[in-house]
């Protein structure tokens, strides 16, 4: 066989080598990304169902504080029906603006601190924060390497019709983030 | 990072065999004082075997229970645990390291295992009791890039496999001493007088050979990117930093629950305050001062 026959074969051999690596790496990273998404829901859900009982379990202890139990409650509620990535990063975080400042009133109520049950309540949910902190953190960080490996040269040349699409990032869209007023 | 990760698990591969020749030699050398070189090398080589496979194996348990690690329950330390779990979420680990406590008011930490699904993190209630948040998180994110990059399973396998050369060789040199001097003056079917300082000189030989296997499992650079990992872990390397610094004003090193073996696995040298010929040789960390000034400078 003629000798340019062969360079073109070696040559093709190489182009779907080069195909395959990239499609597997990408087929890994964009696992680990639906990974830690999905690790991410596993920690909102954890702290959407502790939520019920905290509150009932501060009501008891803390009648006046009425309104801010309701916000608490209309924030769980609102991350319910967030769909988009970037509903469910703001209101997670005016949930969590909105517990962090449950806590903080509840510094007000000694009987309350001294419920052994709102002291586990609270380093539950306290630890489930961190997580979805963490979680959050993770998944962004799996997002960036994935978008730079379908973005960077030369694997941006065959990504596209691989079917790899760019990812969006966990967080709030700016200005949308308003302080939460308290009332004392 | 995955290159570090390669690079580990690379050098746990030359652990081991370095161990194998090792010991062969030495059951070589034992076996032609005893008349059967070949003999000695084949025992050598098949205990030699069997104990890498054990090391690799169990070496996490032998070292949990040489330092005194018990395991407790997420009901006994809620607030340890959320935090491992929040830190192994943040590594990406497919599920967190399991959690040990050592009993003792020294400040203290140490992993463990042969890879991250099987790992744990020992930490002293001396730790838990004086470290706040953030300064607790620094140290179980060092521990937890240790576990990340493969470190442990190079530091486990030179803590068991050299410590037991150390320990055979004692153990050689000691039953020569004694069964040669005896023997010289019954036995006559060989004369052990000179061989046995040729084997003394072998063992000397070796020692620093050993020592020089631990500093390759805990060198300087691997602790620092330990550092500079836990910082890109918790995004806050003036907790770590923090948690340094009380670690190094503490008086107590905890000095009890550790032997030269495993003395590298900790985050702290538990025999920082001793002044020994063995504590310069097998000396592994680096100091803390220039830890604490690199994360200050993040």
């Amino acid at each position: 066989m003629a000798a340019w026959l062969w360079i073109l074969v070696v040559v093709l051999a190489l182009v779907v080598l080069f195909v395959i690596r990239v499609f597997n790496s990408l087929i890994r990273l964009r696992n680990e990304v639906d990974n830690s998404l999905a690790q991410i829901d596993v920690q909102l859900k954890r702290r959407y169902d502790l939520i019920p009982n905290l509150v009932e379990t501060v009501k008891g202890y803390a009648k006046h504080e009425k309104e801010l139990l309701e916000s608490v409650t209309k924030a769980r509620a609102a991350m319910m029906s967030a769909g988009s990535l970037a509903e469910k990063a703001s209101a997670s975080d005016q949930l969590s603006k909105t517990l962090k400042t449950l806590f903080a009133v509840a510094e007000n109520y000694p009987q309350l601190k001294a419920n052994q049950n709102f002291l586990q309540l609270q380093e539950e949910l306290t630890g489930t924060e961190n997580k979805i902190s963490y979680a959050r953190q993770h998944y962004n960080d799996m997002v960036m390497l994935f978008n730079n490996r379908i973005q960077m040269f030369p694997n941006n040349l065959i990504a596209g019709m691989l079917g790899f699409k760019r990812r969006e990032l966990f967080k709030a869209p700016e200005g949308e983030k308003e302080p939460v007023k308290v009332k004392f | 990072m995955f290159e570090e990760i390669r690079r580990n698990k690379f050098l746990s591969y030359i652990i081991m065999l370095g161990f194998l020749i090792l010991i062969g030699i030495l059951g070589g050398v034992f076996g032609w004082l005893l008349g059967s070189p070949l003999f000695g090398l084949i025992l050598a080589a098949f205990i030699g075997i069997v104990y890498s496979l054990v090391a690799y194996y169990s070496g996490d348990r032998m070292i949990l229970r040489m330092s005194g690690a018990v395991p407790v329950t997420k009901e006994e330390y809620p607030y340890l645990y959320h935090i491992v779990e929040a830190l192994a979420i943040s590594a990406g680990l497919k599920k967190p390291p399991k959690v040990y406590v050592i009993r003792d008011s020294a400040l203290n930490a140490f992993a463990t295992g042969r890879d991250p699904e099987h790992s744990s993190i020992t930490v002293t209630t001396g730790l838990l009791e004086k470290l706040n948040r953030q300064e607790l998180e620094g140290v179980i994110a060092h521990e937890m890039s240790h576990i990340k990059n493969y470190d442990i399973r190079m530091m486990m396998l030179a803590a068991v496999l050299v410590g037991v050369v150390v320990l055979l060789s004692d153990f050689m040199l000691r039953s020569f001493l004694w069964g040669g001097m005896r023997g010289s003056r019954r036995r006559d079917s060989r004369d052990t007088g000179p061989w046995l300082i040729l084997l003394a000189i072998i063992l000397a030989i070796l020692a620093p050979l050993f020592a020089q296997m631990i500093r390759l499992a805990v060198s300087r650079r691997r602790e620092y990117l330990a550092d500079a990992s836990a910082a890109a872990l918790t995004r806050y390397p003036p907790g770590l930093a923090s948690a340094l610094e009380k670690i190094k004003n503490d008086p107590d090193p905890l000095v009890d629950n550790a032997n030269r073996a495993i003395a590298h696995l900790f985050i702290s040298n538990p025999f920082r305050r001793t002044r020994s010929y063995f504590a310069t040789l097998f000396s592994t960390h680096p100091p803390i001062e220039e830890r604490i000034r690199r994360l200050r400078a993040m």
